[in-house]
């Protein structure tokens, strides 16, 4: 099957955006959320500020999904939903609409992304404590599998593991922790005879990064293990259910904003690991555009993917063969390696109590892996071709246009998609919406009710997506995930030795240790680049704050204002930064911290990084900024520069 | 904190006059050990001494310690709400107990105590912890003392059982001592006199149900044969459905109004008076005191009148072979 993950503004417009795909000969539809819609509040939301239909399309009610789903065929159709704290409500408002279509929720084939561990380990759009979050997923598994039968109620995701830094082993380990943890919860809600079904149903999304051998390899072993664990854990005598599923997207860790073009080899290298062996090849595959790094993909840039796909499907042999790696000793070797290595690991975690319980040491190993990682890019062991070697470069025909090569969301989405939110809520039944949340509500108490009937009558008496959430916000509580930069490993001391001299003289000049805080503002859960800049900030020897993700302007300056930092770091990889960076440095002024100095780091095209400048921001990083010593450096001399000229002799 | 020090005769009467708002500037400056920042931290705690102030610093200053892991900073979050709800001003002092590598350290507590942005009544500080794991900084101390003068309430959070939650214990009118139910390591401290009976011990996650009514009663089984039968021992949740915390409040309270508070405080005042003098003369001069302990005893003979700063002179007029 062959898809592209898409979606952005309103419902309207990526409806259009489907139908000229499906056009083109996609064959399924991957629908990307906004960030709101994904961790649960309404356009009009303070944290959506600046988010709202940004990374996605933004859903608020059911209207919204019958505009986003017009005229393309339900039955026919197989989507898949990236979507996870919410997903039991996303799932309830594509079945309503299908239904409104007047398809039964029996025939709709597709995926709901449903994966929180990976979301407070990784990806950060989670919105409910460990525990309900588990149920919630054990809920709507429990339900698809009576109700939705083709339905895939939950992709455990690898692929989010690697973006944080995780090595093939904990990439495995982690995720077969993961599925064991919801096939355990899934236990407690149905009938053991259902069990094998229920194993026949997870499905997997994977990862795969330009070391195609070793990752073609991964593949293998987690199809060996997955079967292991359906015939010894959960009995799956039926060689159908217990089979490895897994779709992919390949990796957009190793792309590069330096010399974006040679990512489209990347790309092209990296499918070969998730295909080339018909004994581990993926069911479904998007591939990420060419030049995420920079922003977002256009839709030309989609289907410049989507043509990978084809030619590799329609005129390589690929598919003529059977398994080309069958018999062969390197592959058997790596794949041996791989599986022991990930059983050792899966021990650890059910060692420490399952992946619920171990979710902060599996998040402090990936910090940890990820610093390795760059300390090895820093170091100049590990090549990134255009980035830390031969980064001599022609000036590049496809980022000069006039949008510098990505797709910018029109800024008035915003505003109307508040007001139209502000109409929905005045034209429906205010007292069916509030019976329904009421009983949703009660529902959400009693852990011995399946969510699932309650969500489906709230969608369809038009209750949004910020009402279901708060609902169950209030019965279930919120939960910050672990940062996992607490107990990360020092880089060794002769990598940072100049700069925490550095740091300590200046700390001497202004009498006190110099104190850095990092920020995360808006709904942006990708907190890996901001985790690594606080471990290395506390290993040059700075006192650093890092209060995690999904912070308000209001927070941040509050934060800084009460800490008495010297400098702020803030990252944004959501392209929100052109409405909340400026909202910070607003608060900043407001709480009277409107001195301290200010950073940026993101996906932050250069037209912006003008912008930003301009507004006050000190300096602004982008991924080509892949030194981190250097950023630290930058960092100590801002905050040098502006002792030397107090705020009051500066103009 | 960029332009020179402030003024700390200027802060010492804005802390009196209950200006919350100067809190980030007092941490500034008590925690900047440049020479003239020090100069001005010593009026600032002679303006907000009980000579200045006329009595104790209004505010209940209060310890929360306890292992790793067991749950304080959600606890410390919690509290913070019943006291916003009770309209009482709050400022926590965080130590952060991450040893320090390469003199860096991450402060993530403040992560964890989840507080309203817009809410002008509450101050949290993260800190490093001191040389030792669990101990004081001496800033830390000093900012006590000083936001003792302008806060409802001062909470300290540390990490440690043992040794170090005695810092804490010096420092604090009331000590809250957390542990969570499953876990033997207190009970064992406790038992064999590592420790110090606490004021206050809370219980968390007593959503567990029976274990946490097992390490309750063994705990104040404990308590009862080491003759402490009075030291409440309370079980709360932090956690959604909450409970516990009314009964924690209270019994903090009450343990407030039962103490003799002026003796706490000097016995505060001296020891943070040992703790600034160990933190610029270090354990060699420690050593020329004659040690710890008999610098204690030093500190507890000399006139209770006399403030942080005096006594931290006594000290180095002491260490160096003078009489005082």
């Amino acid at each position: 099957m062959m898809r592209t993950y898409a979606g952005h503004s309103d419902a309207e417009r990526s409806n259009e955006l489907y139908r000229r795909n499906l056009e083109k000969g996609q064959t399924g539809l991957s629908v990307a959320f906004d960030l709101p819609t994904q961790t649960g509040y309404d356009p009009d939301h303070e944290l959506a500020r600046g988010e709202v239909g940004k990374v996605g399309v933004s859903i608020a009610h059911v209207g919204d999904m019958r505009t986003l789903l017009d005229d393309i065929p339900l039955d026919q159709m197989n989507t898949s939903m990236t979507i996870n704290a919410t997903a039991a409500w996303l799932l309830a408002l594509y079945i309503v609409a299908a239904e409104e279509q007047g398809v039964p929720k029996e025939k709709l084939q597709g995926t709901t992304q449903n994966d929180i561990l990976k979301e407070y380990l990784s990806r950060g759009t989670y919105a409910f404590p460990p525990a309900p979050s588990m149920r919630l997923i054990a809920d709507t598994i429990a339900y698809t599998v009576e109700h939705v039968p083709k339905w895939n109620p939950i992709n455990i995701c690898s692929y989010h593991l690697q973006e944080a830094g995780a090595t093939p082993v904990q990439e495995i380990a982690f995720a077969m922790s993961n599925a064991i943890a919801v096939l355990d919860s899934v236990r407690e809600r149905v009938p053991e005879p259902l069990m094998a079904e229920v194993f026949g149903r997870i499905s997997f999304f994977v990862n795969a990064g330009v070391r195609f051998i070793e990752e073609h390899a991964k593949l293998r072993a987690m199809s060996q293990l997955w079967e292991q664990l359906g015939h010894e854990r959960y009995s799956v005598r039926d060689e159908k259910l217990s089979r490895f599923r897994y779709g992919v997207q390949v990796n957009s860790l190793g792309l590069t904003e330096a010399q974006p073009e040679n990512n489209v080899y990347r790309i092209a290298l990296e499918a070969l690991a998730v295909t080339l062996g018909r004994d581990a090849r993926a069911r479904a595959i998007q591939l990420p555009a060419w030049n995420e790094a920079l922003g977002l993909p256009r839709p030309w840039d989609q289907q410049w993917s989507l043509r990978l796909q084809q030619v590799l499907a329609y005129e390589t042999d690929l598919l003529e063969y059977p398994d080309v790696f069958e018999g062969s000793k390197v592959m058997e070797g790596l794949v041996a390696e791989l599986v022991q290595g990930a059983s050792a690991e899966m021990q650890r975690v059910t060692d420490l109590g399952g992946a619920v319980r171990a979710v902060d040491y599996m998040k402090s190993q990936l910090v940890e892996s990820h610093r390795e990682r760059w300390r090895r890019i820093e170091a100049h062991e590990l090549t990134i071709v255009g980035m830390n070697r031969f980064t001599t470069t022609e000036p590049s025909p496809l980022t000069g246009d006039a949008d510098g090569g990505i797709l910018v969301v029109d800024p008035a989405v915003e505003a109307q998609r508040r007001r139209a939110l502000d109409q929905w809520r005045s034209t429906r039944d205010g007292a069916a919406v509030d019976t329904a949340l009421r009983e949703l509500a009660r529902v959400a108490a009693a852990d011995s009710e399946n969510i699932m009937p309650a969500t489906i009558a709230a969608a369809r008496a038009g209750a949004t997506t910020g009402e279901w959430s708060q609902t169950l916000r209030e019965v279930f509580g919120e939960y910050r995930a672990p940062t996992g930069v607490g107990t990360a490993a020092a880089v060794s001391s002769e990598d940072v030795s100049e700069l925490a001299e550095e740091v300590d003289r200046l700390s001497e000049a202004l009498g006190r240790r110099l104190k850095f805080l990092v920020g995360k503002p808006g709904l942006d859960g990708h907190s890996n680049g901001a985790e690594q800049i606080a471990v290395r900030a506390r290993d040059a020897g700075m006192d650093v704050v890092y209060e995690g993700i999904r912070l308000t302007p209001a927070q941040i300056a509050n934060s800084a204002s009460q800490e008495g930092v010297h400098v702020i770091g803030l990252s944004i990889l959501s392209g929100s930064h052109a409405e909340l960076i400026p909202a910070v440095l607003r608060a900043l002024r407001e709480s009277g911290a409107g001195d301290v100095p200010v950073v940026v780091g993101g996906i932050i095209p250069e037209a912006d990084a003008d912008a930003l400048r301009a507004a006050g921001v000190a300096a602004v990083y982008t991924p080509k900024d892949w030194d981190l010593n250097r950023m630290m450096r930058d960092i100590i001399a801002l905050v040098g520069e502006r002792r030397d000229a107090p705020a009051a002799a500066r103009a | 904190m960029i332009a020179g020090p402030p003024d700390g005769r200027e802060l010492g009467a804005r802390l009196r006059g209950r200006d919350l708002t100067v809190a980030p500037a007092v941490l500034n400056l008590v925690e900047n050990r440049a020479q003239e920042a020090r100069r001005q931290t010593e009026i600032l705690m002679a303006a907000v001494s009980p000579a200045a102030l006329g009595a104790e610093a209004p505010a209940h200053i209060v310890g929360v310690t306890g292992p790793p892991g067991v749950g304080k900073s959600s606890l410390v979050a919690r509290l913070v709400a019943q006291w916003r709800a009770q309209e009482r001003s709050v400022a926590v002092l965080a130590v952060d107990p991450t040893s320090r590598r390469s003199g860096g350290a991450l402060l993530g507590d403040r992560a964890r105590i989840e507080v309203d942005a817009a809410d002008r009544g509450v101050f949290v500080r993260s800190t490093a912890a001191g040389d030792r794991l669990g101990g004081l900084a001496p800033a830390t101390r000093a900012a006590a003392g000083a936001l003792a003068a302008a806060f409802d309430l001062v909470v300290i959070e540390t990490v440690g059982v043992g040794q170090s939650e005695t810092d804490v214990a010096d420092l604090a009118d009331t000590v809250a001592v957390v542990v969570q139910p499953g876990s033997g390591d207190v009970l064992q401290f406790l038992k064999s006199g590592i420790m110090e009976v606490p004021d206050v011990l809370v219980v968390t996650k007593a959503d567990l149900g029976q274990v946490a009514e097992r390490a309750m009663a063994d705990l104040a089984a404990a308590l009862s044969a080491l003759g402490s039968p009075d030291t409440q021992v309370l079980a709360v949740s932090s956690i959604a459905p909450t409970s516990g915390i009314d009964a924690l409040v209270e019994a903090i309270d009450a343990h407030r109004a039962a103490i003799d508070l002026p003796a706490r405080r000097l016995r505060a005042r001296r020891m943070h008076a040992l703790a600034e003098f160990a933190a610029e003369h270090g354990e060699r001069g420690v050593r020329a005191l004659g040690g710890r302990r008999a610098a204690r005893r030093w500190l507890a003979e000399q006139d209770p009148g006399l403030d942080v700063s005096t006594l931290q002179r006594a000290l180095q007029t002491l260490s160096a072979g003078g009489r005082p």
